[in-house]
């Protein structure tokens, strides 16, 4: 065990040498940060000054070097636009995603679960034709255009739910600032987290269907029938419990992505989160919050695998991680 | 904390609204993007000034009619060509307390020659020279007609308040750009509003000013809340549902929508940003030819451009100063005519046509993608082949200094409101020391307009000056130096009983002080 996260340690410190480094390359093609940051009537040599000034016509290694020598320490370099440290930034925003994300899959578990079993048990019933007819549109509508929708009828026409931003938020720990405690930040996480569970939502429907159908065929669930154990026991404890098991490997991992799937969302609905962030800075050319949101991004699914790999260990003993000894 | 300030913000505005009585009004504002510092001299850019006009007030600032309004400034002479008089008003004082003077000004004024955004708009300017505390000379290297021009982004900075160090030990008027500086997070100023709440690229709060010193103001908004929204549909969305009560801006594809709908109002100015093309004589010969520059300005439709791609929501242009403007011509037309674009290629010996390459930003400018893409089908029309590429502007720039194209596209809006500034950077031969033609990427020079510009820029005679500058646009026409399209319009968004007609303008400062909600 401890042997097996050593090397997923040592694993993700080489992905996000990786990253850091393809980032940092690709950073000079991104355009010119000095355009976003100077009129337009600043001369040429007033520009280079500030070129030099920021270390922009270094070499390429130098300055590489120089960020690695930093990053070593914590310290991923100063956004050009918020003028904190990336890191700093990123953290920052990063509650706002996480409570989207958390938002979203919460909605996918309690609509998918149910969704995918009925599914599973009544095949023939229009009304699992029409789950799994919509499931296809849903996972064909871009997000953006989904967003649109929701925001249109529901905010526009409707009237019911906000249009934009977070609205109300409390200080719940640390710099932690929170929508679920209160009725203004609930309402203004409902389009937002629609918008983000429709992408998955049909996967998961889907996944569990397909799944459920396959363990009602097991001979242990013919056997229990055939017992007579009531057939909700049947479906809901015994057949549940074994779907369950890929669905949480793949959900995990697809959890992770959605991290990265908010970037669409969240400038749909001027979400102030690292997503949002991330598509204003590649717009900015604020190089240094980006390459730091790309390594944030890549640790983050470097720990969600590991954790769904360790769940999953947990749940299926047959499963062995690499070099368990314990 | 937030809960802290929040319910410091909710019984201030409580209290003021008992001493406005039932008038107050507070105002939610969507733009597409929030300033970059509260630093007034960080960066020139439409969010620093709009917030300029909110912390600060100038010396004095553009009227609707493209007059000159007095602000802090009260009134003004020339003395003579070089040197402007100017009287400050009395009795007005900084949000920290401190009294405004002439000394303020000066102070403000050096800065700003040392702020890499503005010292090219305070370039003809040597000093200030401090008559009495309320009195000043404003002086000129050279005779130089556009001092009022200039005194308009000379919004004085409290000299006592930014003196000394900061908590970091650095001087609290340094002046770096994403310094985190002093300066960047402390603002004080004269202006109606000060900044009671912001986070970066998500929310400034704006609290009025109780003692602001224009009591004749009607404005009734005690609390303006800035939020920036970058998605056109989101943004519309907002003020639709009611979620904001002002936008800017709105896209033509929204205008019928905001307007139809019974509770918002729709406001448009013509405005004066010039998108033009420029051809590039350097890389291409055919282009030294004034002929085959004429035809390719013949070639274009840009009513057609105007009317199918902007909606209307632009004014075709024949040259690049928008009526209003000194050097504005009415006769310059834009021109259309197919069949003589034709025959003066024939004439040029060019009747087979050639294939060049075309570059454009896709998210600069409203529709620029679009524009590009229209200018390529109607100049294959006179067999000039267009191989176009278009980038985000982030990319655009890089390569649009480097002149990797052999027509490229630029918009301009004068920093100065004034025609020469157009000429001086888009049209004058381009000159490294100087700066002169910096963005001039055609290539065209001509020194009998430069010889123009110069004589326009000493000439404090306006009714001569407006001569000058008129015979350079003639002369540009004539040559078809670049290609001018259209100048984008303006539009804001609001609720019905927001007046903001009252306030907005071409410049795109809207003076939100003034601002009238009605109940």
């Amino acid at each position: 065990m401890l042997l097996f996260l050593a090397r997923r340690l040592i694993q993700g410190l080489l992905v996000m040498l990786v990253i850091s480094f393809i980032s940092f390359a690709i950073q000079d093609n991104l355009g010119d940060p000095l355009r976003e940051m100077v009129g337009q009537s600043v001369s040429e040599a007033e520009r280079q000054q500030l070129r030099d000034e920021l270390g922009l016509n270094d070499p390429f290694l130098v300055q590489y070097g120089r960020f690695m020598a930093k990053a070593v320490q914590g310290d991923l370099g100063t956004s050009y636009f918020f003028k904190e440290p990336a890191l700093d930034v990123i953290l920052g925003k990063l509650p706002a995603t996480l409570e989207l994300v958390f938002g979203a899959t919460l909605l996918i578990i309690v609509l998918s679960i149910p969704a995918g079993v009925y599914c599973a048990i009544h095949p023939q019933s229009w009304f699992s034709k029409a789950i799994l007819g919509w499931s296809i549109l849903g996972i064909s509508i871009p997000v953006f255009l989904t967003a649109i929708l929701l925001i249109y009828v529901f905010s526009i026409e409707l009237g019911w739910l906000p249009s934009y931003g977070r609205g109300e938020v409390d200080l719940i720990f640390g710099s932690w600032e929170s929508g679920f405690f209160n009725k203004d930040g609930l309402l203004h996480l409902v389009l937002p987290c629609i918008s983000l569970a429709s992408i998955m939502l049909p996967l998961f429907i889907r996944l569990i269907r397909s799944e459920m159908v396959e363990a009602l065929h097991t001979e242990y669930v013919k056997f229990a029938k055939a017992k007579g154990l009531k057939l909700t026991r049947i479906y809901y404890l015994h057949a549940l419990k074994n779907t369950m098991l890929p669905v949480i490997t793949v959900g995990g991992v697809q959890i992770g992505t959605m991290v990265a799937y908010t970037i669409l969302t969240e400038s749909v609905f001027q979400w102030p989160g690292m997503g949002f962030m991330f598509l204003e800075a590649v717009n900015r050319v604020d190089a240094p919050l980006i390459v730091a949101y790309l390594i944030v991004v890549g640790a983050i699914f470097v720990i969600v695998n590991t954790l769904v790999d360790l769940i999953y260990g947990l749940i299926n003993p047959t499963v062995r991680l690499a070099g368990k000894s314990a | 904390m937030r809960s802290l300030i929040k319910k410091g913000i909710a019984t201030a505005v409580m209290t003021t609204s008992l001493a406005f009585g039932a008038q107050a009004a507070s105002l939610k504002v969507a733009y597409d993007a929030d300033p970059v510092s509260l630093d007034p001299h960080e960066q020139l850019s439409g969010a620093t000034l709009q917030m300029s006009h909110l912390v600060f007030d100038p010396l004095i600032r553009w009227n609707k009619d493209h007059s000159f309004e007095p602000r802090l400034a009260e009134k003004w002479q020339r003395v003579d060509d070089r040197k402007v008089r100017f009287h400050l008003r009395k009795g007005i004082k900084f949000h920290s307390g401190n009294p405004l003077t002439a000394k303020d000004v000066k102070w403000t004024f050096e800065r700003l020659k040392s702020s890499p955004d503005f010292k090219a708009v305070f370039e003809p300017f040597t000093y200030i020279e401090v008559l009495d505390d309320h009195t000043f000379l404003l002086v000129t290297k050279e005779a130089y007609p556009l001092t009022l021009n200039a005194a308009t982004y000379l919004f004085p900075m409290d000299s006592v308040y930014y003196s000394g160090k900061d908590e970091k030990g650095q001087p609290k008027d340094q002046l770096k750009k994403h310094g985190n500086t002093f300066a960047s997070r402390n603002p004080s100023g004269t202006g109606p509003y000060t900044v009671s709440y912001r986070q970066q690229g998500v929310k400034v709060e704006f609290r009025r000013n109780e003692n602001y010193w224009d009591k004749e103001s009607k404005g009734n908004v005690d609390m303006i809340t800035l939020t920036p929204i970058k998605e056109n549909p989101t943004r519309v969305a907002a003020l639709l549902s009611g979620d904001v009560d002002f936008i800017f801006p709105v896209p033509p594809t929204d205008h019928s929508r905001i307007e139809r709908n019974t509770a918002t109002d729709l406001v448009t100015l013509p405005g004066t940003r010039i998108i033009q093309l420029q051809l590039n004589q350097n890389r291409v010969e055919a282009f030294k030819d004034k002929r085959v520059r004429q035809a390719v300005a013949y070639a274009i439709n840009n009513e057609a451009i105007v009317k199918r791609i902007m909606r209307g929501f632009a004014t075709a242009a024949g040259q690049q100063g928008p009526e209003g403007y000194d050097g504005y011509v009415e006769d310059l037309a834009p021109r259309y005519d197919l069949k003589k674009a034709r025959q003066l290629m024939k004439e040029a010996g060019y009747e087979k046509g050639f294939r060049i390459s075309m570059i454009a930003p896709n998210n600069r400018y409203i529709n620029d993608e679009k524009i590009a893409q229209a200018v390529a089908g109607m100049l294959a029309k006179i067999n000039i082949k267009v191989d176009l590429k278009t980038m985000p502007k982030a990319q655009y720039w890089p390569e649009f200094d480097k002149r990797v194209a052999d027509i490229q596209m630029i918009g301009w809006h004068s920093d100065t409101e004034d025609s020469a500034n157009f000429t001086e950077y888009l049209a004058a031969c381009p000159d490294e020391e100087t700066g002169r033609g910096q963005y001039n990427s055609g290539g065209y020079c001509n020194p009998k307009v430069d010889k123009l510009l110069a004589d326009a820029n000493k000439e404090t005679n306006l009714l001569l000056r407006t001569k000058l500058l008129q015979e350079v646009e003639e002369i540009l026409y004539e040559d078809a130096a670049f290609i001018p399209l259209h100048w984008q319009n303006l539009a804001w968004g609001a609720k019905k009983e927001v007046n903001i007609a009252d306030v907005v303008n071409v410049m795109n400062f809207p003076y939100l002080g003034d601002l009238v909600i009605e109940e």
